[in-house]
């Protein structure tokens, strides 16, 4: 490493990170260390901050106080260089759905300046990975929500970020196209991505996290590797730690 | 390495121009509406030549900001249900990059309206629009709604009340562009010497530029939560 390169600890890390909307502080004092190739899964109920955390290291929004890095780029002073490393997956597809699929992976691209000798070679490959090839030049209004998802994660990988976020990936996708959606993710995480995702299928968790992180009314309530945890245990863990803190609140 | 910021802005805009190329669901309301008024307009007034041509600057320019109005309205709805907003914004490019290119595209579309306009206006005004004059004036006051229209459907747009919003707080921000647009396009037609109108384009100019210049500070404000 040169003098010039930021240290690289954790790919990402926070420290004492707050946000507040208004004068409600939804984050509280996170110190949260995500290593390079890990795939976390980030729960939590409704309000807990989980998709105000993801847009966080999105670089969507600034944080109150406190410090986060992303692959040691700090948030927000180096703000683009953070989201140049950052692919996200929503609950909504984030495409242009009166362009085709090969158009918005074009336009995406573009975006992140992904260099023109590599780009369509890169989108053929992309489509070919999430089994949209035949479709590509189908505008994504066809598509079903299932197929939206899966080109929603050709988009996010178009310019091989270091980290993927997923954000309630599984909503609204039937047995199959979040079935799909798993192998994707896994995929994804054996192909060296650090990945973050959130959801409220706690079921699907184990088999996709090495490890869960619970937040709970914006605090750090459970934070351990899943390693030989079943999703009945994990289960049992989450209402532990979100009926905790309810009890704790009366 | 980040997108160049003219890049970033010219690949906005051209993805904006190229989604309304397929579906033509902006430029069609915006000029069915358009239409629908100053035909509204040429019945309910029912003035003579002279009249006429006094108001026709008038009704050019509130069919216009009411139809930047629908359309920007829609393009913001559009761009945000579909989550295309978000995308923009976790892509590494400047958050003043998103404003021009949106800008660029609404610009092109109300500019579009504007123009085509223009001919059915003659004919039903009875009026010599399509000087050009009356084209630069038009040009400055569409870029004007346009600059104004984008940020604040930027932010009316995320609440519940977005169509009702958007008319409410853009048409006094956007009274002194339509003023000076008004007073010059009248000046112009009624054949005045350019010195007693050349003001107005001069000051709608000045307006525009601070306008954008505003809209530059102030988005990444706007769009950051």
């Amino acid at each position: 490493m040169t003098e010039t390169s930021p240290p690289i600890k954790a790919l990402i890390q926070s420290r004492a990170l707050n946000k507040a909307y208004d004068l409600r502080l939804v984050l509280r004092q996170l110190d949260i260390d995500v290593l390079s190739g890990e795939c976390v899964a980030l729960l939590g109920a409704n309000g807990s901050g989980k998709s105000t955390l993801l847009r966080l290291f999105a670089g969507m929004s600034k944080p109150t106080s406190g410090e986060l890095t992303i692959g040691g780029w700090d948030m927000p002073r180096e703000a683009a260089a953070v989201r140049a490393q950052i692919g996200m997956v929503s609950h909504k597809p984030l495409l242009y759905d009166n362009l085709s699929a090969r158009e918005n992976l074009r336009f995406f691209a573009r975006l992140y300046n992904v260099d023109t000798a590599v780009r369509e070679e890169r989108i053929a490959r992309l489509l070919d990975k999430v089994g949209l090839a035949k479709r590509a030049d189908d505008r994504v209004r066809a598509f079903s929500r299932g197929m939206q998802q899966r080109l929603s994660i050709a988009r996010a990988l178009v310019h091989q970020p270091a980290v993927l976020l997923f954000d309630e990936p599984y909503t609204g996708l039937d047995q199959e196209g979040a079935a799909t959606l798993d192998t994707l993710i896994a995929q994804a995480r054996d192909d060296g991505h650090t990945i973050v995702v959130t959801t409220h299928e706690l079921e699907r968790v184990p088999r996709i996290a090495g490890r869960a992180l619970i937040l709970s009314r914006g605090r750090v309530g459970y934070d351990a590797p899943l390693t030989g945890t079943s999703s009945q245990e994990l289960v049992a863990i989450y209402t532990d730690v979100t009926g905790m803190t309810r009890e704790r609140e009366r | 390495m980040n997108t160049p910021f003219l890049a970033a802005v010219l690949h906005i805009a051209r993805k904006d121009v190229q989604t309304e190329l397929r579906s033509r669901e902006l430029v069609a309301t915006m000029g069915l509406f358009a239409l629908m008024s100053i035909l509204v307009f040429s019945f309910a007034l029912e003035l003579d030549r002279q009249a006429r041509v006094e108001a026709v600057s008038g009704v050019l320019y509130v069919t216009v900001v009411f139809a930047s109005i629908l359309g920007l309205n829609r393009s913001m709805t559009s761009e945000r249900e579909g989550g295309g907003m978000d995308a923009l914004l976790i892509s590494p490019i400047p958050r003043a990059a998103i404003l021009c290119g949106k800008l660029i595209g609404g610009a092109l579309f109300v500019l579009f309206v504007s123009v085509a306009l223009l001919p059915v206006m003659t004919i039903l005004y009875n009026a010599d629009i399509l000087q050009p004059w009356v084209l630069i004036t038009l040009f400055l006051g569409t870029i004007g709604f346009s600059v104004v229209g984008t940020i604040l459907a930027t932010i009316t747009v995320q609440t519940r009340a977005r169509e009702a919003l958007l008319p409410l707080v853009m048409l006094p921000v956007a009274l002194p562009v339509m003023l000076c647009a008004v007073r010059a396009t009248t000046g112009i037609l009624r054949g005045t010497p350019q010195e007693d109108w050349f003001v107005w384009v001069q000051l709608l100019l000045v307006i525009d530029v601070v306008y954008f210049g505003l809209s530059l500070v102030l988005y990444e404000y706007v769009v950051e939560e």
